[in-house]
């Protein structure tokens, strides 16, 4: 297993967020996170690359107990990228510079042959005349892209991905959509937290229900989403429906 | 087929243009009619001949006028010396008010206490104490009245800067540090290419005002000593009985001010500007 997340739990105050939640991800493997708002899908992928600190239960990367208090976080964000649902690009540099200060700073890679990655990442996701461009010049897709590119020239282990789709408008959304299609085919790791119901039926290979603080159901996304055995899942899809989202 | 405006848009634009005339004859009106107010007024007081005297008297000024560009001579420096240090001062001491763990408390609180304390403390008091207090230890390679004058300064000011720096550093929204971190950057490593940048882009029209004002309170080390603007025009008011040299020196002050006051401006309406084009 690539990622294995046993008995977690996160309190904000006497509010129980994760409630000794478990979910193993297998290298290759993309698992889409639904549930409620507030279901704790953010909250795990924030755990997972330690910007939040959990309250009891274990997290493992490749092995390996990211969660060990004596681990250095640096060091394990540095091979998980996180893309954040309002992109959180740095809007004092431009979209070259956001994409390559970690592989400098971080990676210490010459600036040189990181600069020419940069380009041919931006070239492929259709972007390559924005390299000098400040976000603000930008579409919330075509932020969200960068962001996505930030995120990939760490060469990261595991991507995850805070419903990257919701602050865009519907018709940007296709553009993101389809460049995770691509990190799939090429095999790239991912856990993905969505309202996408559509999405998580066509690009995970397993779908995993949040309710309550734990999974309360997971399995492929057409028996999860065509014929959930909970009867929470089933609720919380007939809301889906009514809202025209699947 | 070319665009012609239609006759409403026509008439829509000879009115505004009207308006627009009207506008400026009635701006230039009051505006004479406030100055000719002022000047009367002035002139017209009973006491006028006397104040035109001894505060107007153009052969003191142009007596007067080398020693006090030479004193002024003295302020520019200061001033360039007491903002560089103010400014790297303050945001030495912003950074280190942010620090957290309990290694960094005794930082921490040392920080907090030298904004606290020189922000309060008035300069005046500042500067007796560096420049007369200093020197009464006895201490051997005490430097000269002027730098420890040009300290006082610095430390009052740059508690101020250290506050407009803090509240700088924490408008910077959390989630650009956790994008920094979640990138695999240090804290540090956040501060320095992330927050700092933003939070100094941010307050640089307050700094800036900050400076402005250090540029006038730079004029109280006279009272140090040192022949400063203001020193050179109180010997040369003790010396004639005439205030002249005082108004040459507030002149001088302003037209030193201006620069920096226009940067000032451009600054914070670059800064609006930027504010309304961001998302």
């Amino acid at each position: 297993m690539l990622l294995e997340i046993k008995d977690v739990r996160k309190v904000f105050g006497d509010h129980v967020i994760l409630d000794g939640l478990s979910l193993d991800v297998a290298e290759h493997e993309v698992v889409a996170l639904i549930g409620a708002s507030g279901s704790g899908k953010s909250t795990l992928l924030r755990c997972v690359n330690l910007l939040t600190e959990i309250d009891d239960g274990t997290i493992h990367l490749d092995g390996e107990e990211i969660t060990d208090p004596r681990a250095d976080p640096d060091q394990v964000r540095r091979r998980i990228g996180l893309v954040f649902q309002s992109y959180n690009l740095f809007p004092h540099m431009t979209v070259l510079d956001n994409i390559i200060l970690a592989p400098v700073r971080v990676h210490k890679r010459p600036p040189a042959e990181v600069r020419e990655q940069a380009h041919t990442w931006l070239e492929r996701v259709g972007l390559a005349d924005k390299a000098g461009a400040y976000p603000d010049r930008l579409s919330g897709g075509q932020q969200q892209r960068v962001a996505i590119v930030r995120a990939l020239v760490n060469s990261p282990r595991l991507l995850l991905l805070d419903e990257v789709t919701s602050a865009l408008d519907p018709e940007l959304v296709g553009e993101v959509l389809s460049m995770i299609r691509d990190l799939k085919g090429e095999g790239m790791t991912m856990v993905l937290a969505t309202h996408e119901m559509g999405f998580a039926r066509q690009v995970a290979d397993r779908v995993a229900f949040l309710d309550g603080g734990r999974v309360l159901e997971q399995g492929p996304p057409e028996q999860v989403l065509g014929d959930p055995v909970q009867a929470r899942t089933r609720q919380f899809l007939a809301r889906i429906i009514e809202a025209g989202r699947l | 087929m070319t665009y012609r405006p239609s006759t409403r848009q026509q008439e829509r634009i000879a009115y505004r243009r009207g308006r627009a005339v009207r506008s400026v004859l009635l701006a230039a009106a009051s505006t004479a009619v406030v100055g000719l107010g002022l000047a009367f007024g002035i002139t017209g007081a009973p006491g006028w001949e006397r104040v035109k005297e001894s505060f107007f008297d153009p052969e003191t000024a142009v007596e007067y006028l080398p020693q006090i560009l030479e004193g002024l001579w003295l302020n520019l420096r200061l001033l360039v010396v007491c903002a560089t240090c103010a400014l790297a001062l303050g945001l030495l001491v912003a950074v280190l008010r942010t620090l957290r763990g309990p290694v960094f408390f005794p930082v921490r609180a040392l920080a907090t206490g030298y904004t606290y304390s020189f922000r309060g403390l008035p300069l005046i008091i500042v500067i007796y104490l560096f420049a007369f207090g200093i020197p009464g230890l006895r201490l051997q390679g005490t430097p000269d009245v002027l730098v420890l004058g040009a300290a006082a300064i610095i430390v009052t000011y740059g508690a101020y800067l250290a506050e407009v720096f803090r509240a700088g550093i924490e408008s910077v929204h959390p989630s650009q540090v956790a994008a920094a971190r979640s990138l695999g950057l240090s804290y540090r490593q956040a501060m320095r290419h992330v927050v700092l940048p933003q939070a100094v882009r941010r307050v640089a029209p307050p700094l800036l005002n900050d400076t402005v004002a250090l540029q006038k309170d730079v004029g109280l080390i006279s009272l140090a000593g040192p022949i400063d603007a203001i020193r050179a025009a109180q010997i040369g008011v003790a010396q004639d009985a005439d205030f002249t040299p005082y108004i040459v020196a507030g002149v001088l002050f302003v037209l030193l001010a201006l620069p920096l006051i226009a940067v000032t401006d451009f600054v914070t309406l670059r800064a609006a500007r930027r504010q309304n084009a961001g998302t």
